[in-house]
């Protein structure tokens, strides 16, 4: 991964929250540096409350940085969120008044595409994440693993060249994690989107990225990046690899430390 | 569910047994027996004059539903969006729900005067505070995911307000207009009980002091199934709206 063609560009990003009632302000971030690559598929780990999510907030756009410059496609990102941007959180975002149909369509029909052309996105992402059987269901009548792949179709439907992912599968057990983690794999490839992804599952982060930044207790700060070198067709089966292992190890090794010691801050 | 209709169907019977068994034990002083009070109850709607009772009724009781329901909605989403606002309201909004409001009834007889306006007035001040607690609970509940979600999309505040907003927050509104409507109904009875010369509550109370048993239950079972039938509606619009499979 070479930084020929930046999609991202964090130059001494950092972020605090201003304190209430005479507490002092919070610096939850940074200074961070960091280049994402157009098509990369970047992970980040760290212990709990390290300002992984802050950092997400900062490139979609959602929360400006206190200090430093944040660049989009080589544009600074302000206070608000830039075109071309789509996010999934962990939390259900699937809106339980509509149908998975209606769900899916919602960005396209805000943003005044014409019909056909959302009923062609719409199926299409359906097909894609194995949803066509549930068009007419409600969120309700789903698993929260369904919901969350109407989350990405919704997402996916609007063609966003960067995809940030906060702990979109959090909530899901073990095994539908790992699925999940295959669709996300191929809907990478498939769609050439750049994809950030924090997660605090390690073998996630491991068997998906192209690179994971690994970030220190708060102030969460970047203390190494590993470069996995998987191949760019890949699925869930490299776990048996035996670099999968290696790469594994080598997080923990990282992570160990800093995780005991946020563990001791109470965080 | 299947078996809900026959659920209904069993407790209707099992009421309708215990009733029967009351008169029976307690005798016609009392209270009337089934069959009379439903023949009774037929021929009150066969009368002229009990309808205009019902007309009575109905305008006070449309009336105070309708501005229930408009201001309790207004203000609950204007305490709902205005945070500080609404943390400075809510004790005194909750207060004025849970006290018993006929305590404030010699207040609205000095206010309003006897009649149509008192009526309404106290309709409302039934209907008004539930309303307004669940519509403000019902925008400060849409869950903060889908704040971000509008802004990731690039919504406007307007179409925020409308295609996220109104919709996440509808169900918990009509939860709060459920029991609105059913309490100021209530509030608009009370008022025809006391210093009223119209209205199905006069009947009711009128019935009652000279001592007409018959007309008593027959008044009251129309009221409770009106009631039931207004509520098994809104509770219908709100399933609906739920999506619970």
């Amino acid at each position: 991964m070479g930084n020929v063609d930046s999609h991202i560009s964090l130059h001494a990003v950092a972020k605090s929250f201003p304190g209430h009632d005479g507490h002092p302000d919070t610096h939850a971030l940074g200074p961070v540096d960091l280049d994402v690559a157009r098509g990369e598929f970047f992970s980040v780990v760290g212990p709990s409350g390290c300002g992984k999510s802050t950092l997400l907030e900062m490139i979609s756009g959602l929360s400006p940085p206190t200090t430093g410059t944040a660049l989009f496609n080589g544009k600074p990102i302000g206070g608000s969120v830039p075109a071309g941007i789509g996010a999934v959180f962990q939390q259900d975002a699937s809106f339980f008044w509509l149908n998975v149909w209606d769900n899916v369509a919602f960005g396209l029909r805000r943003h005044g595409i014409a019909a056909d052309e959302i009923k062609h996105r719409v199926n299409q992402a359906l097909a894609f994440m194995g949803l066509r059987a549930f068009a007419n269901a409600y969120p309700a009548q789903l698993s929260g693993g369904m919901r969350q792949r109407v989350c990405i179709a919704r997402t996916l439907v609007l063609r966003p060249e960067l995809l940030l992912l906060d702990e979109p599968f959090g909530a899901l057990d073990q095994q539908t994690r790992l699925l999940m983690g295959d669709e996300l794999l191929r809907l990478w490839r498939e769609t050439n989107a750049t994809i950030i992804l924090i997660t605090h599952a390690l073998d996630e982060a491991a068997m998906l990225s192209d690179r994971i930044g690994i970030m220190s207790a708060r102030p969460g700060r970047f203390i190494d990046i590993i470069t996995t070198n998987w191949a760019r067709d890949r699925d869930s089966r490299i776990v048996s690899d035996e670099r999968f292992g290696a790469i594994m190890g080598k997080l923990w090794e990282c992570l160990r430390e800093e995780s005991l010691r946020s563990l001791k801050s109470g965080s | 569910m299947k078996s809900t209709r026959l659920d209904t169907a069993i407790l209707v019977f099992g009421l309708l047994l215990v009733w029967q068994l009351l008169y029976m034990v307690a005798g016609a002083n009392v209270i009337s027996a089934p069959l009379a009070t439903l023949i009774r109850a037929g021929q009150l709607l066969a009368d002229e004059r009990f309808w205009l009772h019902i007309k009575s009724t109905g305008e006070a009781f449309g009336l105070a539903g309708i501005i229930a329901i408009v201001l309790g909605i207004a203000v609950g989403l204007w305490l709902g969006f205005r945070r500080f606002a609404g943390d400075v309201a809510d004790p005194f909004i909750n207060t004025l729900y849970s006290i018993p409001k006929i305590t404030l009834y010699p207040l609205i007889l000095l206010a309003f005067g006897l009649g149509m306006s008192a009526k309404v007035a106290f309709g409302v001040i039934h209907g008004l505070f539930p309303v307004t607690i669940f519509t403000m609970g019902a925008v400060r509940n849409v869950a903060p995911i889908y704040y971000r979600t509008a802004r990731i999309m690039r919504l406007t505040d307007f179409a925020t307000l409308a295609t996220i907003m109104a919709p996440a927050a509808l169900p918990e509104i009509l939860a709060g207009i459920r029991i609105g409507v059913a309490l100021t109904l209530l509030g608009t009875l009370i008022g025809e009980f006391f210093a009223s010369t119209s209205g199905v509550g006069f009947a009711l109370i009128r019935a009652s002091e000279t001592h007409a048993v018959t007309d008593v239950m027959a008044i009251t079972l129309l009221l409770f199934v009106f009631a039931a039938s207004v509520n098994a509606l809104l509770n219908f619009i709100q399933r609906r709206l739920r999506h619970n499979g």
